[in-house]
């Protein structure tokens, strides 16, 4: 099915309320290489309502990016294998024909990145990238698009914005870059953005303004985040649900609160454990979760987590863990709970 | 034991460091004299036998800096450094001899380590230079190797790309120790790993400084990593110390404003008790220019007149706890300065 994008943006504003906006169920990805299928993520369901905020919480190489970027087709189509329902904001993505798809890439949903670089040219000058993206959007004059991206810059509170609309990238200190690349991210008035550990690569002192600045846009334009990162405080700080991956699973998921505090999946738990958190533990040693990740080219039947849990049973080498439910809602894929 | 008790037991550090520089020319041209970066601009400190120094501070700071000037990596602008109570790169302690007793590990891992050296290889390769024969050199690596949680027979002959990135630091620690070194400096060693891989080198590494006897300088941005490795806390700002003094203090009771603001940019872990307003704005300045009188003044919620007029001066407290702010100083100029009588006798009874 394909629309022109006014028509989907129309379509989804007057959805209203607490209307789905992300509905992903069943999403496998799987890359091929020489030893065979890489299999990143392995069946990933994902609701959001409108106005919701996800953080996707999990350890280098368990799927984060590529579940991330699977929302808006970002991975290698001739290298990939990707199966699944993923609609968002009410347009089934994987049917979208190519134009259709970038004009949904920045005008519905959007990205940023950890690199700015990802988004921000080099060689031009940053308020000309917005205002590029604006004309090609919005189909305004230069002059329009242009007071667009200076509104913008005043929006992400850059000091000087009518200045430093004529910087290029370089010029920009690492947290001014981030704050540059969220405007161009927002110059589309997209519905969801999809955050990929933007605050990875700053100072404590700078990420910390960055979440603020996230979580005030996300309030007043309504948006509907997912937000990758690998940093539990980082998810605690701006997300109302976590959900955590492993091995491209969501192992467990639920509203901040009950994960942090109620957390049953022992991968859940052994990270919790691990987070060198307050002075009580200077100098004793960490509870630590044994062992590597697995190898996505070869994955052992049942759980993924097995070879490392502390509370392995014999049927979790046999089985596909059952998905539980632990409150309204919160959930895990594990026996234990059965 | 508490560290003042162990400064009484050991008063000679094994580490000094004083009035240490670095001043970087940039842009300079046959017609420009150009920039300075004040990357490290007049730093003391001292570590004592046995503990560890964490050292923290935004990106830019100058901790890498100073690391590398410890290690006489690059020659220092000015300023000494005594190793054991000797000057180093003087005939008492000539560089080559220091060297072996002071070892680096970087964050990179995958770039620190030779793609074509095997695991047993690197390790063995520093002590082989330095004219340890080779069957000896091989079994001290394997040694090492099984003492960091690399078990010999799987992992002596894999190579870099086959190892993942805790295993590599694994390796590069080891490597370090292979010189039987006395002083490990650490910068950013466990930034690049995953939590749950970073619990276990942390833990590595406390067995290891009991094993061996280690002294550590810690290097992060991580302030609960620091937390939990440290004995004693420098906090760095533009090139200079801010604050120094015993971990449960500055990062417990922290008195200088910016340890504060750098203390609550951390995640609280609280889904009830989420920050409502940034304790720092802007970004870390730049070390090129930086402002007069305190350098942080521009950023300080608490500034008055006489922070951008006069450079703080240390106010030392009990147990070594050294700010360099005007307001916690009695007679400084500053209004919160005066408030301060208790302090102002407990300084006069040192
Ligand atoms: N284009 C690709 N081709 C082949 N393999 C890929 C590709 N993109 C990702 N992968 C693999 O898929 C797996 C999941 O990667 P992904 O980038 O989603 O991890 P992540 O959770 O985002 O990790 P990180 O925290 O390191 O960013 C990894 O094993 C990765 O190597
Ligand atoms: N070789 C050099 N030439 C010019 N400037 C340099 C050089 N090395 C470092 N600098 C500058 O000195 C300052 C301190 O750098 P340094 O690498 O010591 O910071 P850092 O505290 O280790 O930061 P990070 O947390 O990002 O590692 C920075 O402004 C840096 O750009
Ligand atoms: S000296 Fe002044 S500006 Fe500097 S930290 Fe203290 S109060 Fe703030
Ligand atoms: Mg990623
Ligand atoms: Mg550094």
């Amino acid at each position: 099915m394909r629309m022109p994008t006014t028509e989907l943006a129309e379509r989804s504003v007057m959805a209203g309320d607490g209307a789905t906006m992300v509905d992903v169920s069943g999403l496998n990805v799987g890359f091929k290489n020489a030893k065979g299928l890489v299999r990143a993520v392995n069946g990933v369901d994902l609701q959001l309502k409108r106005g919701e905020v996800l953080a996707l919480l999990g350890e280098s190489g368990s799927g984060k990016s590529v579940t991330l970027r699977a929302l808006i087709r970002l991975n290698p189509e001739h290298k990939s294998i990707v199966s699944g329902r993923i609609v968002v904001a009410g347009t089934d993505v994987t049917t979208l024909a190519p134009e259709a798809m970038q004009d949904f890439r920045g005008g519905v949903a959007s990205m940023i990145f950890q690199d700015p670089g990802l988004a921000l040219d080099p060689v031009y000058r940053v308020g000309d990238q917005i205002a590029e993206t604006v004309m090609r959007h919005k189909k305004v004059s230069r002059q329009e698009a242009r007071k667009r991206a200076l509104e913008l810059f005043e929006r992400v509170r850059i000091p000087s914005p009518e200045r430093r609309l004529d910087a290029y990238p370089h010029e920009l200190s690492g947290g001014m870059r981030q704050r540059a690349m969220i405007a161009l991210s927002l110059s589309c008035d997209p519905q969801v953005l999809l955050a990929d550990e933007p605050t990875t690569a700053l100072d404590a002192t700078v990420q910390i303004q960055i979440l603020l600045l996230l979580r005030e846009l996300q309030r007043d334009l309504g948006l509907t985040v997912i937000f990758v990162t690998h940093d539990i405080g980082v998810a605690v700080e701006v997300a109302d649900r976590i959900a955590v991956m492993y091995a491209g699973r969501i192992v467990e998921t639920g509203p901040v609160a009950e994960v942090i505090r109620g957390a049953r999946h022992p991968y859940t738990l052994g990270l919790l454990a691990t987070r060198a958190h307050g002075g009580r533990l200077q100098g004793r040693r960490l509870r630590t979760i044994p062992g590597n990740p697995p190898d996505l080219a070869s994955l052992p039947p049942g759980c993924p987590f097995a070879p490392r849990c502390s509370s392995v049973e014999a049927r979790c080498r046999e089985i596909e863990p059952p998905l539980v439910e632990l409150g309204p809602a919160h959930r895990m894929r594990c026996v234990l709970g059965t | 034991m508490s560290v003042a008790n162990r400064v009484e037991a050991q008063p000679s550090p094994l580490l000094a460091v004083k009035g240490l520089m670095k001043h970087f020319p940039v842009g300079q041209t046959l017609l420009s004299k150009g920039a300075l970066v004040r990357a490290v601009d007049g730093i003391d400190f001292a570590v004592m036998p046995g503990e560890t120094l964490g050292i923290v501070g935004e990106s830019g700071c100058g901790k890498s800096t100073a690391a590398r000037l410890v290690m006489h990596l690059m020659e220092p602008t000015s300023g000494e450094i005594r190793f054991d109570g000797r000057l180093v790169g003087s005939s008492e302690l000539p560089l080559k001899e220091f060297r072996r007793q002071v070892q680096m590990v970087f964050q990179d891992s995958y770039a620190s380590l030779n793609p074509r050296l095997t695991a047993e290889a690197s390790v063995s390769f520093g002590p082989q230079v330095h004219g340890v024969g080779t069957r000896e050199a091989m079994a001290r690596a394997h040694d090492l190797l099984r003492r960091v949680g690399l078990e010999p027979s799987r992992f002596a002959g894999r190579y870099p790309h086959e190892l993942s990135g805790g295993q590599r630091q694994r390796v590069n620690i080891a490597r370090a120790l292979a010189f039987e070194p006395k002083l490990l400096i650490l910068d950013e060693a466990v930034s690049a790993l995953d939590k749950s891989v970073e619990a276990q080198v942390l833990n590595l590494l406390l067995d290891l400084k009991d094993d061996f006897k280690l002294t550590y300088v810690f290097i992060s941005h991580d302030l609960d990593v620091v937390r939990f490795i440290s004995d004693r806390v420098l906090v760095m700002y533009l090139g200079r110390v801010a604050e120094i003094g015993p971990s449960d203090e500055v990062l417990e009771q922290p008195l200088h404003p910016y340890t504060r603001a750098l203390l609550a940019s951390v995640p609280s872990m609280d889904p009830d008790n989420r920050a409502a307003e940034p304790p720092l704005a802007g970004d870390p300045p730049n070390p090129i220019n930086p402002p007069s009188g305190c350098r942080f003044h521009p950023r300080c919620s608490i500034a008055e007149p006489v922070c951008s007029a006069r450079e703080p001066v240390y106010t030392v407290r009990p147990r070594g706890h050294a700010i360099a702010c005007h307001a916690i100083r009695p007679a400084s100029g500053h209004s919160l300065g005066k408030s301060q009588s208790e302090e102002a006798s407990a300084l006069a009874g040192e």
